[in-house]
């Protein structure tokens, strides 16, 4: 319900939505009584007074514009919410985005991309359903039966009583029968997720699946899991189905009393045929909104999961953000100092890394080494302020004496002041200048091309296209222009995890000059290494390793035959 | 349209099915018509004060109606949904199929977000063709018939005119509307496709946006794709809208128009006065089955759209010509022999590996070299029959020196033959297990094992508590880059080939691991022919190794 109540309060978008509503709904109400008055008059005069169609001009001329009305106020009424839940839905949508985006490295760890992509476009898109026909129509389904019920109180007693009595029955049924689906709705939902990414996931991967030869044995498996997902989705809508049944059969089999009742006193004489004409054409429209509403809840129902899982997202990016410290790092960087830092891995029982020290100061490059797995990256994420440590801290010392823990620091200030290449940079579709330039707006093309020219891409054409995922360029360009996005940046720290692998050794050279020269400059430099050009560039080198939680300090990658077996802690060599 | 027809063939295997929900639609759509045109005659007939029995049959109907309707209803559903969801089954597994013939070369140019927009969304709106279009198409227009029937037969003129605003409806209505939004709908799929897109996008590089302060930039380019769509949305519910207006005023104009022309019918004595009610009400039924058709109807362009692009992947040529009939694999130890070998990927203006002249006898241990973008990886994918040769020869030789043309052979038979393990191995979201046994699914633990110790990942697997039943994460993120590599490196070991492909096998791990995993090769892939292409051939340097060609020096 508190889904229901933050959808229909979302703002003066969702206010305007229910005041639009309302007086459709009331507009509506008066004219289907209109419509059923003066059908039931002209028609009772024609039978029983045999009046022509010039004699009930008057009758027939208001029920012209009375049907033209409501033509006019269903187009009216489809325009405003397909307008407002437009609004509504790319306000949610730039919201739920921008809370994933900064919760990006944390996010990988409990939810895939492809989910969360998901739950933006499509998932969203479900909200049309919800504003332009749910919301409506529940304004419709309390406005129009309180209308009908009244008017037909005026002319009778039985024909109101049975209405009155049915229609309260109908939204009893719908939270009856609404509380057993919802388990079932959110099933669905995340059946369908779990669909997209393992459609996802096998796209990604059919090379590999065709070189195993496995490629035509996933037809079968996606097969199974469509039907997985069709018997869970019959199994909801099978409920939900049965609930449209409950109300349609409530609605019409009401109808079909009232007529009949009608039909029996009018027999015996008690009732005039302009009265029961006008119970048997107004009836129907007491239920008409209620049953509609019925399968609109059930359209809604989608939109209204994926809201649910929206506004989750939201509140973890509050409260991730409410953490962060807001202090401004030192002007001039001093040194930034790793002291036993350890990270705990969710979902494995060890540490990686494990009570790691190391400090860099402006000018000096350090090396990170250290087996697979040790935790290497993940060292280079506490110093970003992406990954919080689990023991230790990370501290940011400005030349002024003062002192910050990372933690404390504003971070995108912070990270102003950082250049990160991970192991594998990410490439924005776009052209080769437009990548080196992703994290400095400003540079022009001149820095540009001096910074590929750097890292030994000088041929590289800047205007080159690079698709997704960085198609079009080799694995060695595409960490180089890593590197060479991290170049322009001129930032006061480097932190460069890998950036020659996959390198020949005259590229390496290169890359390794290049970011010597930027500690030349002045910058701070960690890099993580495993080739022994990159060790043997570094000013120090700092051993990582992780660490079980349960038994005593394991040592490397134990199974690496000639893994390295570093001493416990940090060892500057 | 010929693209929707083209869909239609994923129906024929629920046939059955597609004409049970038909006739159940239909049966409650003429209840619905039934309900009301009864009672209206119930009342009008029990105004004149008859004996009771004459109204007993009209009662007993009227309450049939009422029941019968929703019962119907809900049989129409279920099977509708049922028999839709199963044509997607169909329409899934042949798009997959097809995805399956044609990656990765077939697909270079495809963006994976696109791609993914594309299987999902393009496919699953299909379903709407069914649901929404087709089957209660066909039911509203039988039952529709029936009452034009029925309305005719009492008073022709008011026949004409239900018939007429029926049509107004179905037909005019959607057409006013295709015309008011026939661009905002075609904009709308690939709208949306741009918004899935440049979302995906942003989310995958999210991290790097962060930390590169790039984040609100990105952001503003999902927003205006957002913006792009919404307004395409507005345009189409413009069109929609219209579609509304035109069923309203037509079905206004049946009532109006029914209910003159039957009093004129009545005061000239054509028509039973107890008839009346029912020319003037039963429009009213006729038009609230045949209204929802409207913006069903406004569909079809944008299931047009999502068909043609179906259908065009599904049309797709191979970028591999498999032979008519394949010749055979020779048996024993396998080798590989290249001759003025050239390889291109489709659409491509130049040659991204050649002329290359290349010999790996039996049982060799190969190492060929290359810097970085020499074309590699390019020769690994010919040699896996994923990219035709576009000149010279390529062959696989048999221990008696008996060479068979690649392209003479089949390319699943060429890949049960030779394996590979490339340079950005995936790793599937599934267990280290699943992982594992995707090179062979009926491995025992001990293989899994070797495998496992040869790639120097067997200490870390048994340090998991789960073991190999650790999920991995989505493209493996909860393993090293180091893990990934070693893991893909063991699934390679254990694939069942004779000839093994290692695409750069050291990359990503550590100097002492890169180290050790070139000594133990030779033994873990013992009885294989193995060829490696790496840039660092300095690991591969003992007497068991052979040193091939280096690449892109236009060698040999």
């Amino acid at each position: 319900m508190t889904t229901h109540l933050r959808l229909l309060t979302a703002g003066g978008i969702a206010t305007a939505a229910l005041v639009g509503a309302v007086a459709i709904g009331v507009l509506g109400a008066a004219l289907a009584v209109a419509q059923a008055w003066l059908l039931a008059h002209a028609i009772s005069a024609a039978f029983l007074h045999q009046a022509d169609v010039a004699s009930l001009a008057w009758t027939l001329a208001p029920l012209a514009l009375v049907l033209a009305g409501r033509a006019g106020l269903a187009w009216a009424s489809e325009l405003v919410a397909v307008w407002i839940s437009g609004r509504v839905k790319a306000d949610l949508r730039a919201r739920v985005l921008a809370a994933a985006v900064a919760q990006g490295p944390r996010l990988a760890a409990d939810r895939s991309t492809a989910q969360t992509a998901l739950l933006v476009t499509r998932g969203l898109d479900a909200l049309d359903g919800y504003y332009a026909r749910y919301v409506p129509q529940l304004v419709l389904a309390v406005i129009v039966p309180v209308a009908v019920i009244a008017c037909l109180a005026f002319v009778d007693l039985v024909a109101t009583l049975t209405v009155a009595l049915t229609v309260p029955l109908i939204p009893l049924f719908m939270a009856l029968i609404g509380r057993m689906s919802a388990t079932h709705r959110d099933r669905r939902w995340s059946a369908l997720g779990r669909l997209a990414h393992r459609f996802a996931d096998v796209v990604a991967g059919l090379p590999t699946l065709r070189a195993f030869g496995r490629a035509e044995a996933q037809v079968a498996t996606l097969r199974q899991a469509t039907d997985a997902y069709r018997v869970s989705t019959l199994a909801t809508l099978r409920v939900a189905f049965l609930s449209a049944m409950v109300l349609e059969l409530l609605a019409t089999i009401s109808v079909a009393l009232v007529a009949v009742g009608v039909g029996l006193r009018l027999q015996n004489g008690e009732l005039g045929l302009e009265v029961g004409l006008f119970a048997l054409v107004l009836a129907p429209e007491a239920y008409l909104p209620l049953r509609r509403l019925g399968s609109e809840f059930h359209a809604a129902e989608e939109g209204v999961a994926a809201a649910r899982d929206a506004f989750a997202l939201l509140d973890a990016a509050a409260v991730a953000r409410d953490r962060h410290g807001g202090s401004r790092p030192p002007d001039r960087l001093d040194a930034v100092t790793v002291e036993g830092v350890s990270v705990a891995q969710p979902g494995r029982e060890l540490v990686a890394p494990a009570g790691a020290t190391l400090e860099v100061r402006p000018g000096e490059l350090v090396a990170i080494t250290g087996p697979s797995g040790a935790g290497k990256s993940t060292l280079l994420a506490t110093i970003l302020g992406f990954a919080a440590p689990t023991a230790g801290r990370v501290t940011v010392r400005g030349a002024d004496g003062s002192a910050t823990d990372v933690a404390a620091l504003d971070p995108r200030a912070w990270q102003d002041r950082i250049a990160w290449v991970p192991q594998v940079p990410y490439l924005a579709p776009g052209s080769v200048a437009d990548n080196v330039r992703l994290g400095s707006p400003d540079a022009d093309d001149r820095s540009v091309a001096a910074a590929l020219a750097a890292v030994g891409l000088g041929d590289l054409p800047l205007g080159r296209l690079v698709g997704e995922r960085g198609t079009g360029l080799s694995g060695g360009e595409r960490r180089r222009v890593g590197v060479a996005r991290a170049l322009v940046r001129r930032a006061s720290l480097l932190l460069l995890d890998e950036p020659t692998a996959g390198l020949d050794a005259e590229a390496e050279a290169r890359v390794l000059a290049a970011i010597r020269a930027e500690a030349a400059r002045g910058a701070a430099v960690v890099l993580v290494a495993h080739r022994p050009g990159a060790v043997a560039e570094a000013d120090r080198t700092v051993a990582v390793r992780w660490a079980s939680l349960a038994g005593p300090a394991a040592e490397g990658d134990a199974a690496g035959p000639g893994a390295s077996r570093s001493a416990p802690g940090a060892v500057p060599a | 349209m010929t693209a929707l027809v083209a869909v239609l063939r994923f129906g024929r295997p629920v046939t059955g099915r597609l004409l049970l929900a038909v006739l159940a639609g239909t049966g409650a759509a003429a209840c619905a018509i039934g309900l009301s045109a009864t009672s209206a005659w119930l009342i009008s007939k029990a105004a004149e004060q008859p004996p009771m029995f004459a109204l007993l049959l009209a009662v007993t109907t009227v309450r049939a109606f009422g029941i019968g309707r929703g019962v119907l209803r809900y049989a129409e559903r279920l099977a509708a949904h049922d028999a839709a969801f199963r044509v997607l089954g169909e329409l899934r597994g042949a798009t997959y199929a097809r995805l399956a013939r044609l990656a990765p070369a077939g697909l270079a140019e495809l963006r994976s977000g696109d791609l993914l927009a594309r299987l999902v969304g393009d496919v699953d709106g299909l379903a709407d063709l069914w649901l929404r279009v087709l089957l209660p198409g066909a039911s509203a227009g039988i039952a529709t018939a029936g009452a034009v029937l029925l309305v005719g037969g009492l008073l022709p003129a008011a026949g004409v005119v239900l018939a007429l605003t029926v049509l107004l409806t179905a037909i005019g209505g959607p057409a006013a509307a295709a015309l008011v939004a026939r661009r905002a709908e075609r904009s709308l799929a690939p709208a949306r496709g741009a918004l899935a897109e440049t979302a995906l996008e942003t989310l995958r590089g999210a991290p790097e946006l962060m930390a590169l302060g790039a984040a609100p930039r990105a952001l503003d380019t999902v927003r205006a794709a957002d913006a792009r769509l919404a307004a395409a949305e507005r345009r189409s519910a413009l069109g929609a809208g219209t579609g509304t207006l035109v069923a309203g005023i037509a079905s206004g104009v049946a009532v109006w128009l029914s209910l003159a022309a039957g009093i004129a019918a009545v005061r000239a004595g054509s028509l039973d006065g107890v008839a009346l009610a029912v020319v003037a009400l039963t429009p009213i039924a006729v038009h609230e089955v045949v209204t929802p058709l409207a913006p069903a109807a406004r569909l079809l362009p944008g299931l047009a759209a999502s068909a043609g692009r179906v259908i065009e992947l599904l049309a797709r040529p191979e970028p591999v010509r498999e032979p008519a009939s394949p010749a055979a694999v020779p048996d024993g130890p396998l080798g590989l022999r290249a001759r003025g070998l050239r390889v291109r990927y489709p659409g491509a203006g130049s040659d991204a590996l050649g002329p290359l002249a290349l010999d790996v006898p039996a049982g060799s241990r190969l190492v060929v070299t290359g810097p970085s973008g020499s074309g590699k990886s390019t020769l690994a994918a010919a040699c896996l029959r994923f990219l035709d040769p576009v000149g010279g020869s390529l062959a696989l030789v048999g221990s008696g020196g008996v060479a068979v043309d690649v392209t003479s052979l089949a390319g699943d038979d060429v890949r049960r033959a030779t394996g590979l393990c490339e340079q950005d191995p995936h790793v599937f979201d599934g267990t280290l297990g699943d992982n594992l046994r995707l090179a062979r699914p009926a491995a025992t633990d001990a293989e899994l094992a070797a495998a496992l110790a040869a790639a120097g990942l067997l200490g870390f697997v048994r340090s998991l508590p789960a073991g190999l039943a650790t999920p991995v994460g989505e493209h493996g993120a909860r393993l090293s880059g180091g893990q990934r590599q070693r893991l893909a490196l063991a699934r390679a070991l254990l694939a069942d080939v004779r000839v093994l492909i290692l695409d750069e096998p050291t990359e990503h791990l550590d100097e002492p691991a890169a180290r050790a995993f070139a000594a133990e090769l030779p033994s873990a892939a013992a009885g294989r022919t193995l060829l490696v292409l790496t840039h660092r051939p300095e690991l591969f340097d003992g007497p068991e190794w052979a040193r091939g060609p280096e690449l892109g020096s236009g060698q040999s």
